[in-house]
């Protein structure tokens, strides 16, 4: 246990940081320098940056694509209440890091919906999990890793969830953890009090996100970059009025 | 029923693995291969050196376009776009649906391209590319994608199946599995300058065989002119107006004729389509030159690109970004026409010569979701017709649904696909017939013109399909046209009316009436037979059609208006009996 924790707390973080952020990098790189040879919007929508802009965000934040289809509104609210609490639980998780003496007010607010996001996340994500196996077409599309990030999700969630509620690290401990970390110094394990709850939690969370680079999850950061929408129509040489010519 | 519902049945498909298997298009033959733009080989590479060569051409594709690269990496398989594919609800093959025929790329790549699928390989839905993935998935199934590219409205992040696709046959084209009739249609481009293979006289000649048409029904010399040196207008038109829809490009004659407009056409490029879009850039690319050389050697200040829906694609995303800067502006013949009409420039619109048809209009794919065409099209139908409904908005617009013939598919071999393909658009049509009567579908597209009246009778629904612009043809009265009309119509009720005022017996029963209407009334009272069968019953009297005919007195040479008033005459002035008349009258002839 002592060699495998002090791995998991001291050693893996920063292979994990590496991998994430080297990986994410070397990623987004990639699609930016790829050229397009010409624009191909797809309507409705864009005539103007400001147009592919809008496009783009209500995609991100409303997930209004998916909307558009009435047979899809299930999967709509689904992945979009998984993707909200998603980021609601990155957000609250921000106690660890910010602020050496006190959080600031701003994260401490966001404690309260932060848990609840918690609590509520396993629902939409055991729907996109059914939903693989119930629907036969879904089904048919779906290849082992789609239900591997779902399951590994999950746990993290469920893992996360019983350190927080049965296990109850201090908060004091886990801060320090991170703090230790972030200041590139070896955390003692003999000072810190940390459930076994947690360190699972924790290695799976480093699992995730050293996943991610390698996985479809990269879709975050692949939706700014999608050619019909952020492509709009334009054109120096098309006109909708025949006096200008 | 409620609009929408018959939609709404429709997405429930019954999944059949496999059952697209059976549509493949011919394999092209060598003559068409060598001279494409796109540098193919004649026939099928052997196996074995199929895999590298495509694996190099992928590649090339997924770093050459920022599309492919990112479509392939990003897709999270969520299945938001299964339905909205006319040929998944056609077929049922989940290898059909946008998400699924990528994945027979995306699974090529991953196992030769990415990290995780050279580790993980079937875990993470790889597969390394063999010859039979190539033939027996890749040349059936992107083949059985028309680049509609309603998908990608529906995709969470935009993916284009449109994009795979066209990467695909790249690569197929690549190891020679290429289809015959996409490339015997640029064949045809670059022999003949269009994609019908029409020759030059033959199609003056059929300008001239229109001209006269427009000449005989509105009496104005219309002129559609051909390989004029300079114009400020070049013209595009499908090469089928020229011979199918030929109602269309008469519209399109008559809206230049109506403003004056100088305008040519040109037999190197006589072709608005441009089916390097489903084949390969170079193609498109060297098919556009076409028109941007013309263009420039005949001076044109304006290109319009006539009603086709891939034309105006290849024309509005790709022919600047491709053979720019352009030296010239260039336009929809409906945006050109819809801002005549916003403008007050066709000045002698009669809606109501449209009120025979009850219009509904299926937007074109790439007019509506890679064109920013939908208003226009909208607008000018209802500017020069009183009956327009449009469609459930769930499938109109950039919702619209693929004809089923897009694509490059509008061959004969794909025939039975083709009717499943239109399914969703013949429900759409159905619906909006039983709600509104709907009987003319208007289709700015050739391909639409082509296929679509083929789906309506697959699927039994009587509609029209046509042109927009045959609809402004009728509408659109020139100088002049008026006047021959009139006089037109005069002549004709003139010898109707001499035609009806001829005593008539009846067949049946030898009763005699003084005219043909008298006739036809009793013979549907009296022997049930309807006015329209009347001729089975009623004939002009014997010898009454002279009766009708002016006549002339051989004894004094006084002429009467009718053979009658002559014996009257005779009878009167010359003591003949009426049984004798024919002794001094006689008919003027």
């Amino acid at each position: 246990m002592g060699v495998l924790a002090n791995f998991v707390v001291n050693v893996l973080p920063y292979i994990t940081l590496v991998v994430f952020v080297v990986g994410v990098v070397y990623r987004i790189a990639v699609w930016w320098s790829r050229p397009s040879p010409a624009p191909i919007p797809v309507f409705p929508g864009q005539r103007s940056v400001g147009d592919a802009v809008v496009r783009v965000l209500a995609d991100v934040l409303l997930f209004r694509s998916l909307f558009r289809f009435s047979g899809n509104r299930i999967l709509w609210l689904g992945s979009w209440l998984f993707h909200i609490s998603f980021g609601l639980i990155l957000l609250r998780h921000l106690r660890y890091f910010l602020g050496a003496e006190a959080v600031p007010g701003w994260v401490n607010a966001l404690q309260g919906i932060g848990v609840a996001a918690a609590v509520v996340i396993s629902v939409p994500l055991l729907y996109l999990l059914l939903r693989r196996i119930v629907h036969a077409d879904i089904k048919w599309i779906s290849t082992p890793a789609d239900y591997f990030v779902l399951l590994l999700i999950l746990s993290v969630v469920l893992s996360g969830l019983y350190a927080k509620f049965f296990a109850k690290p201090f908060v004091v401990d886990v801060k320090y953890v991170i703090r230790s970390l972030m200041a590139f110094q070896p955390v003692d394990l003999d000072k810190v009090y940390l459930s076994t709850s947690f360190l699972v939690h924790f290695f799976l969370v480093q699992v995730l996100f050293m996943y991610i680079p390698f996985s479809k999850v990269m879709h975050f950061g692949g939706v700014f970059f999608s050619p019909t929408r952020t492509h709009y129509f334009g054109g120096e040489s098309h006109t909708k009025s025949q006096e200008e010519v | 029923m409620k609009m929408g519902e018959q939609l709404e049945k429709m997405y429930d498909v019954e999944l059949k693995p496999g059952a697209g298997e059976a549509y493949v298009c011919n394999l092209t033959k060598p003559e068409f291969a060598e001279v494409m733009a796109t540098d193919i080989p004649k026939e099928p590479l052997p196996d074995h050196e199929m895999v590298p060569v495509a694996l190099r051409k992928l590649d090339r594709m997924r770093k050459e376009r920022k599309s492919v690269q990112l479509y392939l990496d990003i897709c999270v398989r969520c299945g938001a776009c299964i339905k909205q594919c006319h040929y998944f609800i056609g077929t049922g093959d989940p290898k059909n649906t946008p998400v699924g025929r990528a994945e027979l790329l995306r699974k090529v790549y991953r196992a030769h391209f990415t990290i995780s699928g050279k580790l993980f390989g079937s875990l993470v839905g790889a597969q390394k590319l063999t010859p039979e993935i190539l033939k027996n998935e890749w040349y059936k199934y992107f083949y059985q994608c028309s680049e509609c590219r309603r998908c990608s409205v529906f995709c969470p992040y935009g993916i284009d199946q449109a994009e795979i696709t066209m990467a695909g046959r790249e690569v197929l084209n690549s190891v020679g599995l290429a289809p015959k009739y996409v490339t015997q249609v640029i064949s045809q481009v670059y022999k003949h300058g269009n994609n019908l293979g029409i020759p030059e006289p033959a199609f003056k000649y059929n300008c001239q065989f229109l001209e006269e048409e427009i000449k005989e029904t509105t009496g104005v010399d219309v002129k559609i002119p051909v390989d004029k040196e300079k114009a400020d207008i070049l013209y595009l038109p499908p090469s089928a107006d020229l011979f199918t829809n030929t109602d269309t490009m008469i519209g399109v004659a008559k809206v230049f004729h109506a403003i004056g407009a100088d305008w040519t056409m040109s037999t190197y490029a006589s072709e608005a389509a441009n089916f390097g879009l489903f084949f390969s850039y170079d193609d498109m690319k060297t098919i556009n030159l076409r028109v941007v050389e013309t263009a420039k050697k005949i001076g044109a200040k304006l290109v319009i690109f006539g009603e086709c829906g891939h034309a105006w694609r290849a024309a509005r995303q790709f022919m600047e970004a491709m053979n720019g800067p352009l030296p010239f502006k260039f336009m929809n013949i409906l945006e050109f026409t819809a801002d005549l009409l916003r403008k007050g420039k066709l000045k002698n619109i009669d809606k109501s010569r449209n009120d025979d048809v009850v219009v509904t209009l299926h937007d074109p794919c790439n007019y509506a979701r890679a064109g920013d065409l939908v208003e226009e099209t909208r607008y000018v139908i209802q500017q020069v017709c009183n009956n327009f409904h449009d469609m459930d908005p769930s499938v109109t617009k950039e919702r619209t649904f693929c004809c089923g013939g897009g694509g490059g598919l509008l061959t004969e071999e794909l025939m039975e696909l083709r009717m499943k393909g239109g399914l969703p658009r013949a429900t759409a049509v159905k619906e909006v017939v039983e709600a509104h009567g709907v009987n003319y579908l208007a289709a700015p597209c050739a391909i639409d013109k082509a296929q679509l009246p083929l789906v309506m009778q697959h699927y039994n629904i009587p509609v029209q399909v046509g042109g927009i612009h045959d609809l402004v043809g009728k509408a659109l009265i020139l100088e002049g046209q008026e006047e021959f009309e009139a006089k037109k119509k005069a002549e004709e009720e003139a010898a109707k009316a001499a035609a009806a005022a001829v005593p008539a017996v009846c067949g049946l029963c030898d009763a005699e009436f003084a005219t043909m209407d008298e006739c036809c009334e009793h013979a549907e009272k009296d022997h049930k037979i309807s006015k329209e069968q009347c001729d089975m019953a009623c004939e002009p009297k014997e010898g009454a059609g002279a009766a009708a005919v002016p006549a002339v007195c051989g004894l004094c040479d006084a002429e009467f208006a009718t053979m009658d008033e002559c014996c009257e005459h005779a009878e009167k002035e010359h003591k003949i009996s009426k049984e004798q008349c024919d002794m001094v009258c006689e008919s003027k002839q």
